[in-house]
């Protein structure tokens, strides 16, 4: 099987439900050969195939963006909209949160509002305060979407196509980072179910739940510390929310111990939501507190070291690991 | 300009004393305490919703306000169903989870009643984008208000509108109040229709007390829309002859100013134009006691209806998926 990098999955993804689907269309930022086919290329190629009417650059207006995928879903369309950055959600929050996200609910049933929202982000590259932030808890504290994020190329593939299928908006978080990461192909058609997590690594002494960049920073972790004796069970989220609660519940049984770990900052982060819910299902099950690591509690800072310094590290979860399992 | 068509001119009557008779039954309800909801008045502006839905093909999409009664019962949803859905029943449109803010009925081209002033911009947009995508010849219009004009919602809209060439009609309908303060403490240009321009857009603004000036407004601004030449701009000059919603302290609007627009109420302006091209007294009399006569039938329908199960509060969140 050839190898693909995450781009080049998001990018067959949305390229085969086009061929398949009249109503698919993209729109946002940059995004059409004109521009260079999106500034992460994720669309690049798409323009020649379906023309500018499907692959819309926009004025650089996140809220009409946003509103007109709505619009576009409203009448039975189904659009992909780009916000080129996550921070830039910030600009048209109520079109995704008092519009796309209620609009189901708040008619009875009557108007779904299928949408992807593609947004990237990650720290680790410089960017500073405003184009680094995982904003996920934001969006997984609003009832009414869908929150994901794949670690890898072969999960972005699958998770894209389904993102397409789901008639309910969908929050799609890409890491800077992990673009370039590559899978083994699984090939057109492929989808990976919304709401199911994978555990990409099995263990018995505890449950370390991530998702997306620091799935990476897990396995690595875990492969290190099964050297020592510790076997750590990593489980990859890839829907923040609405989360697979029964794979980690049962990960938790099993293990008697977890730790959550998420580049968002900590507090009230979506760590403190599942280690909240393993506490009141598990509490039987547990041999000590869960555990939470996220990002430092300020902004992220631009110089390389702070930045770093920033970021939950390998150490830090190597450290509460051992904590946990009472081989500090 | 060409006199209006005279079955449209009855067209324009009806739905306009529609939305006349809903928005005086409403309030004749709340005072009388048989309902007790939030309920945003539309005294002075019924026609200007009146022409606007008459001048739409049934398949067009409409994009309104909380303030949107007038569009919602003029373009014709079922009175059941809007008296239902404001009065929080399991018969209303939205199984009463909408409510008087957040009335869709798709059924009627009633995508979206926002609650948020100058959200239907963008999402008209998409709906027109929609059509232009398909070709399915249709319109959507979007109405809301002067206060609306100064969100940033409104500057995306309308650039990315007239960018693409969408079927939209931006339907400001300028009643000279933002909420609690006047046009003149939050704008200090002389008006909304002359933003157009810098848009490249087509725009006017007309009289929306005068049917001869916002009918024809509102029929040439479809015709540009859905010829694809693009969206058209059409301030409607109107007066909200009451507070921002029922029940709220208007003390702030001069009672000299309300006394001096009651000259331009459009309502006697349109019987006189009505009786001018000799439709009588009985004829429109008669149309009315009809209005009254289905919303009174309705009215009794949703007070009857049952409430919506409590069940329904898990419901619609996101497809249930089996």
């Amino acid at each position: 099987m050839a190898e693909i990098t995450m781009t080049e999955a998001l990018n067959k993804a949305i390229d085969e439900a086009m061929a398949e689907d009249d109503g698919v269309f993209c729109l946002g930022e940059d995004v059409s050969a004109k521009q260079g086919g999106g500034v992460f290329k994720v669309t690049s190629g798409l323009t020649e195939k379906y023309g500018e009417h499907r692959i819309r650059a926009t004025p650089i207006s996140e809220t009409a963006i946003i509103g007109a995928a709505v619009g576009a879903a409203l009448a039975g369309q189904r659009p992909i909209a780009e916000i080129m950055l996550m921070n830039f959600v910030g600009v048209c929050m109520d079109q995704i949160v008092n519009h796309a996200a209620k609009l189901r609910y708040m008619s009875g049933g009557q108007t779904p509002c299928p949408i992807v929202i593609r947004t990237t982000t990650g720290v680790g590259v410089g960017f500073g305060g405003q184009h680094s932030d995982m904003l996920e808890a934001w969006f997984a504290h609003v009832a009414g979407m869908h929150v994901v994020t794949p670690s890898n190329a072969a999960d972005a593939r699958g998770l894209m196509r389904s993102a397409i299928d789901a008639n309910d908006p969908v929050v799609f978080i890409e890491n800077i980072l992990c673009y370039g990461l590559k899978s083994e192909d699984p090939g057109p058609g492929y989808r990976v179910p919304l709401g199911k997590a994978s555990v990409p690594k099995e263990g018995s002494d505890i449950s370390l739940i991530t998702y997306g960049r620091t799935v990476l920073d897990a396995l690595e972790v875990a492969g290190e510390l099964e050297e020592e004796g510790i076997s750590v069970e990593v489980i990859d989220l890839r829907t923040i929310a609405p989360y697979d609660e029964e794979t980690v519940l049962a990960s938790v049984r099993k293990t008697g111990r977890a730790l959550t770990l998420h580049e968002a900052v900590r507090p009230f982060g979506t760590g403190a939501e599942i280690a909240a819910n393993i506490q009141e299902k598990c509490w039987d099950s547990l041999k000590g507190p869960v555990r939470r690591i996220g990002g430092t509690f300020a902004a992220v800072p631009f110089a390389t070291h702070l930045e770093q310094a920033w970021i939950p590290n390998k150490s830090e979860i190597v450290e509460q690991i051992k904590a946990s399992v009472g081989k500090a | 300009m060409a006199e209006i068509d005279r079955d449209k001119l009855l067209d324009i009557y009806t739905r306009t004393m529609k939305v006349n008779r809903t928005d005086e039954k409403f309030r004749e309800l709340l005072m009388q305490g048989k309902v007790a909801v939030m309920y945003y008045c539309v005294r002075g502006q019924e026609l200007v919703s009146g022409a606007a839905m008459a001048a739409l093909d049934d398949e067009d999409y409409v994009v309104c306000t909380y303030r949107g009664q007038g569009e919602q019962t003029a373009k014709g949803i079922p009175m059941e169903k809007w008296w239902g859905e404001c009065l929080g029943k399991a018969t209303g449109t939205c199984k009463g989870k909408g409510g008087t803010m957040h009335i869709t009925d798709p059924d009627t081209g009633i995508m979206v009643t926002t609650g948020v002033v100058g959200s239907g911009l963008p999402i008209a947009n998409g709906l027109a984008m929609a059509s232009q995508n398909n070709g399915d010849g249709r319109v959507t219009l979007v109405s809301f208000g002067d206060g609306a004009a100064n969100i940033g919602g409104f500057h995306e809209a309308m650039n990315m509108a007239q960018l693409y060439k969408l079927p939209v009609v931006f339907l400001c309908q300028n009643n000279r109040y933002g909420e609690h303060t006047a046009y003149a403490d939050h704008t200090d240009s002389p008006n909304i229709g002359s933003r157009a321009a810098s848009y490249g857009m087509k725009g006017v603004t007309v009289d929306g007390n005068d049917v001869n000036q916002i009918y024809p407004a509102m029929e040439e601004a479809v015709e540009h829309a859905r010829s694809g030449k693009g969206p058209v701009l059409v301030e409607a000059m109107c007066y909200r002859m009451m507070g921002h919603f029922f029940g709220a302290d208007f003390s702030y609007m001069p009672p000299e100013h309300i006394e001096e627009m009651k000259a331009e109420d459009p309502l006697p302006k349109l019987r006189k134009v009505m009786l001018e091209r000799q439709f009588t007294e009985e004829e429109l009399d008669k149309i009315v006691a009809e209005i009254d006569a289905q919303i009174d039938a309705a009215v009794q329908h949703a007070l009857d209806a049952p409430l919506p199960d409590t069940d329904e509060i898990y419901k619609d969140v996101l497809e249930e998926v089996n």
